[in-house]
């Protein structure tokens, strides 16, 4: 990909810099997508209608909420710290976009195809907690810090099984590069991790309930690591008047938003990526039977964009299911439940790809 | 370690019925209604702005009498006999110029005891209840068909008619004076007699 920007080009650094700018479209796409979609699946759980006013029952309408957040007046509080303030949104930001870099999008388009994907967006995803960290301390509103308490106590908490759960992953596949795992999985649907990957005899069908429990553990976790409802104390409406958000306003809470979504959609690619096959198409590719190759990456986007929004979609679904927890029940659900289910599944299907 | 077992898989079962449930809701039909667009049919005693068949009313201001925020504002001129009114549709026949019949939407409580009294069914309840305005003045409603001039005839009218009534009564109660004064006259004349006769 980065080729053949810098060939069309003609310059590498222009060639790099529109190359990294890709994912941040596809993540306004995405948003403005999301977003609507989050209102539509409330609205109708909910037996309502959502919006409904603005264009073809309301599908512009996100577009509308963030032209109208573009001119919002951009306060900064008095008794805040200035240059924090001002930081943290895109800290936060930047921590979720920096982890698109690693995520394959096609077998052609990927950030980075270094070696240690994985690793790499776990590392990188702690910036997030700082980012929010840093939003609640420098918003001088308690709300605020206490909300951004809570999302550093429950991240970093949550971090643990979802890493657990990555490094069961990892030791089955045997790599750290995504690029590498979805390549694993190429073919069709069978040959997803989550159905035994391309394993074959008894193995694979060994693998399969623990590879469902591997991806229970990573969901819930990464639910709670993007501060979505079952877990979303952090910005908790009821409680916390909107949590480490509070006293931002147009652009810099308009980054917030983003990143959320965004970082809802990097969980839900790196669960597809891990589980289901990544960009891999479950039935095979039309471009190969049509004899007409450059269909295949658009294909592949399709597929990957396509698991990564039923996973939002099942996020959202979860959301409008379930109430909120308590803070207790977090940590009980973190330290006692999905830890030591974690480990256990670990060690088993540790035994399982040895025999 | 048992009920430990239970828990987890209580919590996994009773979230996977409860997503079954959200998601039987996904597909449920919204009970939104669209409201400007259709609107829900309102009962039939329903209570919302009020109207004034002004060719019925025939100024009694028994609705005026009745209210009890004082919204209705009636002012009336007595027609002259050769005004021709009409009847109204009950057939009772109409005494007054009504000049003016206001009613203050902003005041009015929907209590609709002005409704019962008429005597002629004029005043009522209509199904509009979309009025809502801008300056609190527009909620002001004459139901008085008289245009400013009218009015001023009518009252031109009436005094005239007044006056002329008052210059008849007048020449009227001249001329049974002077009547009353001849014939006091020729009583004076016959007095005496009388008073003798008494006598």
């Amino acid at each position: 990909m980065y080729d053949l920007l810098t060939n069309l080009l003609g310059n590498q650094v222009l060639g790099y810099i529109i190359g990294a700018s890709l994912p941040l479209i596809f993540i306004l796409i995405f948003v403005l997508f999301a977003v609507y979609l989050e209102r539509k699946v409330s609205a109708h759980m909910q037996d309502r209608l959502g919006p409904m006013r603005v264009g073809w029952h309301g599908i512009i309408q996100t577009l509308a909420d963030m032209l109208k957040l573009l001119q919002k007046e951009d306060i900064v509080p008095d008794g805040a710290d200035r240059k924090l303030f001002n930081l943290a949104p895109f800290l936060t930001f930047l921590g979720t976009y920096a982890a698109f870099a690693a995520i394959p999008f096609t077998a052609d388009y990927v950030g980075s195809s270094t070696a240690i994907g994985i690793f790499y967006i776990t590392a990188v995803s702690g910036l997030i907690v700082a980012g929010l960290l840093l939003a609640g301390w420098a918003s001088d509103n308690k709300y605020s810090l206490y909300g951004a308490m809570r999302t550093a106590a429950q991240i970093v908490s949550y971090e643990i099984p979802t890493a657990i759960a990555i490094l069961t992953m990892v030791m089955v596949s045997g790599t750290l590069s995504l690029m590498k795992i979805s390549e694993m999985q190429t073919a069709h649907f069978w040959n997803w991790w989550i159905l035994g990957g391309p394993e074959t005899g008894i193995v694979k069908f060994l693998l399969i309930p623990f590879m469902i429990i591997g991806f229970l553990i990573y969901f819930i976790s990464s639910l709670a690591e993007v501060n979505r409802t079952p877990f979303d104390l952090p910005e908790a409406e009821s409680e916390l008047v909107s949590g480490y958000h509070t006293e931002y306003s147009g652009m810099k809470f308009a980054f917030f938003f983003l990143a959320e979504y965004a970082n809802m959609f990097a969980v839900a690619a790196i669960a597809s990526t891990l589980f289901f096959g990544g960009y891999h198409s479950p039935v095979g590719y039309l471009g190969n039977s049509l004899g007409a190759h450059w269909l295949i990456p658009i294909e592949q986007l399709f597929w990957f964009t396509m698991k990564g929004v039923f996973l939002v979609f099942v996020q959202m679904w979860l959301r409008w299911t379930l109430p909120r927890v308590r803070v207790d029940q977090l940590m009980v659900i973190c330290w006692k439940y999905l830890i030591p289910y974690a480990v256990a599944n670990l060690i088993i299907v540790g035994i399982i790809t040895l025999l | 370690m048992k009920k430990y077992l239970k828990n987890t898989w209580e919590a996994l079962w009773t979230i996977f019925i409860g997503m079954k449930v959200t998601w039987k809701h996904l597909f449920i039909p919204a009970v939104t209604i669209q409201y400007p667009d259709e609107q829900r049919p309102i009962p039939d005693r329903a209570r919302n702005r009020l109207y004034v068949n002004i060719d019925d009313c025939i100024g009694c201001m028994q609705c005026q009498r009745a209210c009890p925020v004082d919204c209705i504002d009636i002012k009336t001129v007595k027609a002259t006999p050769e005004d021709d009114l009409g009847l109204t549709s009950k057939g009772t026949k109409k005494a007054l110029w009504v000049t003016q019949f206001n009613i203050d939407f902003a005041k009015c409580m929907y209590c609709q005891l002005c409704v019962f009294p008429c005597p002629t069914e004029c005043i009522n309840m209509t199904k509009v209840y979309e009025f809502s305005e801008f300056e609190r003045e527009n909620l002001l409603y004459n139901f008085s068909g008289l245009s400013l001039s009218e009015i001023k005839e009518k009252e031109e009218n009436y005094k005239t008619f007044m006056e002329k009534k008052a210059a008849e009564k007048a020449a009227k109660a001249k001329a049974a004076a002077e009547a009353k004064a001849k014939q006091d006259a020729e009583n004076n004349d016959n007095k005496p007699s009388s008073e003798e006769n008494k006598s």
